[in-house]
């Protein structure tokens, strides 16, 4: 079955004071998903909901809902509505009254009102607050206040501006399932901006990964995990390990002085390539039986496993494994074919997967630089 | 010693900041005609300003002005407020408020020359055949209440959450909805403070109003003025005294008012801060992992 298109970008590009925020995004969005744009603060996310919502306006290109150019519509003749990352309730209001604006404003019976907040209140758990003022509610109950006010309109499309990033961790994964709970009761398309990639795999059916006003990756979690495109996105989503090496034949990999037999091909011969391997999908076994061995610099507990820097041939793996290692110890690594994911060179090769970065000592030794610095 | 010094000093200054009212207020309930010599209590002074229909004329012209003013500089005001928060750019935002701030620090007699003067040339210009008049009174006393109005409100359109209006219009409002709906209420407190502020300002001007009432409108400040000139009786006092109460009394539901929302203001402003800091320490925690 075709499904069917609610919403459509069109070459938006966005600019403000010369400055481009957003260039050439594509974008469909289909009937009944949860699609996340994930990226970091300043990636232009937020921006594209926006021009969605109809509070921003594009320079270039076009909005389409269910087939009708709605580019020039202000935000009061879409149907979309938006829940805003900092609840934006209105605080002379109260939850009731919140959550009925937007039916008073179009003008409903009063019996149809109560109905209808009376059941927001339901799907949103909040039954026994319709009376209380909404200051005095918690975040994640205002949060819930406002995802209930722009439900009542029956939207066809829900827009959510990193709508738990101000709540505490413990909030955020119960709102999550409550969110999915929603989705699930309603059947509403929700588009979802966040910066969280957990957030974002956990969530939704399709991800959109932005950087720098443009789309990096499209696709379903599992997809965009397993397979990135460049080494931006395998960095920004999950840990990994990202190398150079050479593609020397289909299914045949070279890196770190040893070649691999992987699951890769429709590369030329000897073309260079960056690799990503996942830190759960390397083993260690004793130096001896290794593909690889190298020296283990810094072992973290985590709770479920351990996270340990392993210094190979002046490269910096992550692994993480279930088994304890003695830091300054020598182990040996053994990976599967199929956790190679071998990716075309891009812009962002080089720039990420190294974790010398991310120990203690490289905080030290920039410490130390930022002293001579001083001396100097 | 030092804070019984510090004592004695803050003694002084409320005495010599509050003498003079005290004075006015004793010498108002004087039975003689002296005021100079306190002779005994009676409320003659009083019971006289009630009987003089120059005074009554005086007081209900004052009102009628003051409420007009007020009410009329806050509606000009807060829609003067509302168009330089919406402005985009900042340069020109604070070129406005430097103008609309001039007439704030203008001495009172300047202002009041050059309004006079303009109605003058005005007049001139349209021909018109009196040129000052209750409207010409009236328009000069929203034109020095109009800064204090868009000083007051301004802030609290600044307190408010952008999306917040985009919410409104999000649910369905068109702008001009919106603003009923949901921006006027919140800005709500700081109009009426604005109103309170701007009819205090109104109701107690003399030397605006001196140059731009003529002689056909005469209100309580410039009457008291004029009552100085024929002779000083004890009635000038007690007519003083009750101005002195009846603004005193808007003086306090000003702060009254104010201090409630500003409380209201800064307790949400403290949860915020905390909810950002424990976010923060959160984050923090992330790291370290």
């Amino acid at each position: 079955m075709e499904k069917h298109k609610i919403i459509e970008l069109k070459g938006i590009c966005k600019s403000y004071g010369g400055e481009k925020v957003l260039s050439d995004i594509s974008l469909d969005i289909y009937d009944n998903e949860f699609v996340t744009m994930l990226g970091p603060s300043g990636c232009g996310k937020t921006t594209t909901l926006r021009i969605i919502a109809g509070f921003e306006h594009p320079d270039k290109g076009s909005v389409y809902f269910d087939g009708k150019d709605i580019t020039a519509l202000p935000p009061y003749q879409r149907h979309v509505n938006t829940v805003f990352q900092k609840y934006a309730l209105f605080p002379h209001l109260n939850v009731y009254e919140n959550i009925a604006f937007g039916l008073r404003v179009a003008k409903r019976p009063e019996e149809e009102i109560r109905e209808q907040v009376k059941e927001m209140l339901r799907l949103v758990n909040l039954s026994s607050f319709e009376k209380r003022h909404v200051t005095t509610l918690s975040g994640g109950q205002q949060q819930r206040v406002a995802i209930a006010r722009a439900l009542i309109n029956k939207p066809r499309v829900l827009l959510l501006d990193e709508p738990l990033g101000a709540l505490d961790l413990k909030l955020r994964k119960d709102m999550q399932q409550e969110l999915k709970n929603i989705r699930k009761q309603t059947g509403i398309t929700f588009i979802y901006v966040t910066h969280d990639q957990e957030e974002a795999l956990s969530l939704s059916d399709r991800v959109i990964v932005m950087n720098a006003g443009e789309i990096q990756q499209v696709g379903a979690p599992i997809d965009i995990y397993n397979e990135p495109v460049n080494a931006y996105v395998a960095d920004f989503i999950g840990e990994s390990n990202i190398l150079d090496g050479v593609m020397l034949e289909d299914y045949k990999v070279r890196l770190a002085g040893h070649t691999f037999d992987c699951v890769d091909k429709g590369f030329e011969a000897n073309e260079p390539v960056d690799v990503v391997i996942r830190p759960e999908d390397v083993d260690v076994v004793a130096p001896e039986k290794g593909m690889l061995t190298g020296l283990v610099t810094q072992v973290t507990f985590m709770g479920v496993h351990y996270e340990i820097i392993v210094e190979i041939d002046h490269f910096k793996w992550m692994i993480q494994t279930t088994d304890y290692v003695a830091p300054d110890s020598r182990i040996g690594i053994y990976i599967e074919p199929d956790a190679f994911h071998v990716m075309k060179k891009s812009e962002y090769s080089d720039l990420f997967g190294d974790y010398s970065s991310y120990s203690f000592e490289h905080e030290l030794l920039s410490e130390n630089v930022d002293e001579e610095a001083l001396e100097e | 010693m030092k804070k019984v010094f510090s004592k004695v000093y803050l003694g002084l200054i409320f005495l010599f900041l509050y003498a003079p009212l005290i004075v006015m207020v004793l010498i108002s309930f004087n039975s003689g005609d002296s005021t100079t010599q306190i002779e005994g209590f009676s409320l003659k002074w009083y019971r006289e300003i009630f009987r003089d229909h120059g005074t009554l004329q005086a007081f209900r012209n004052t009102l009628v002005l003051s409420v007009l003013a007020a009410v009329l500089a806050t509606v000009i005001g807060t829609l003067a407020a509302v168009g330089i928060h919406k402005m985009r750019s900042k340069r020109l935002r604070s070129a406005v408020m430097t103008v609309t701030n001039i007439p704030m620090m203008n001495p009172d007699i300047v202002t009041g020359i050059s309004l006079m003067l303009l109605f003058v040339f005005a007049a001139r210009m349209l021909n018109l055949e009196t040129t000052l008049s209750f409207y010409t009174l009236l328009i000069a006393h929203i034109t020095f209440c109009l800064p204090y109005v868009i000083l007051n409100v301004l802030p609290k359109l600044r307190q408010m959450d952008k999306n917040l209006p985009e919410a409104a219009q999000d649910l369905g409002c068109t702008p001009l909805q919106s603003f009923f709906k949901v921006e006027l209420p919140f800005i709500m407190p700081s109009v009426w403070t604005a109103m309170i502020m701007a009819f205090t300002l109104s109701f107690d001007d003399f030397v605006i109003s001196n140059f731009t009432s003529g002689s056909s409108y005469e209100t309580l400040t410039i009457h008291i003025y004029s009552m100085i000139k024929k002779s000083v009786k004890p009635n000038i006092y007690s007519l003083s005294t009750i101005v002195f109460f009846a603004v005193l009394v808007l003086l306090i539901v000003y702060n009254f008012t104010d201090s409630a929302d500003d409380r209201r203001e800064r307790a949400i402003e403290r949860a915020n801060l905390r909810r950002e800091r424990r976010l923060r320490k959160e984050r923090g925690e992330l790291v370290e992992e």
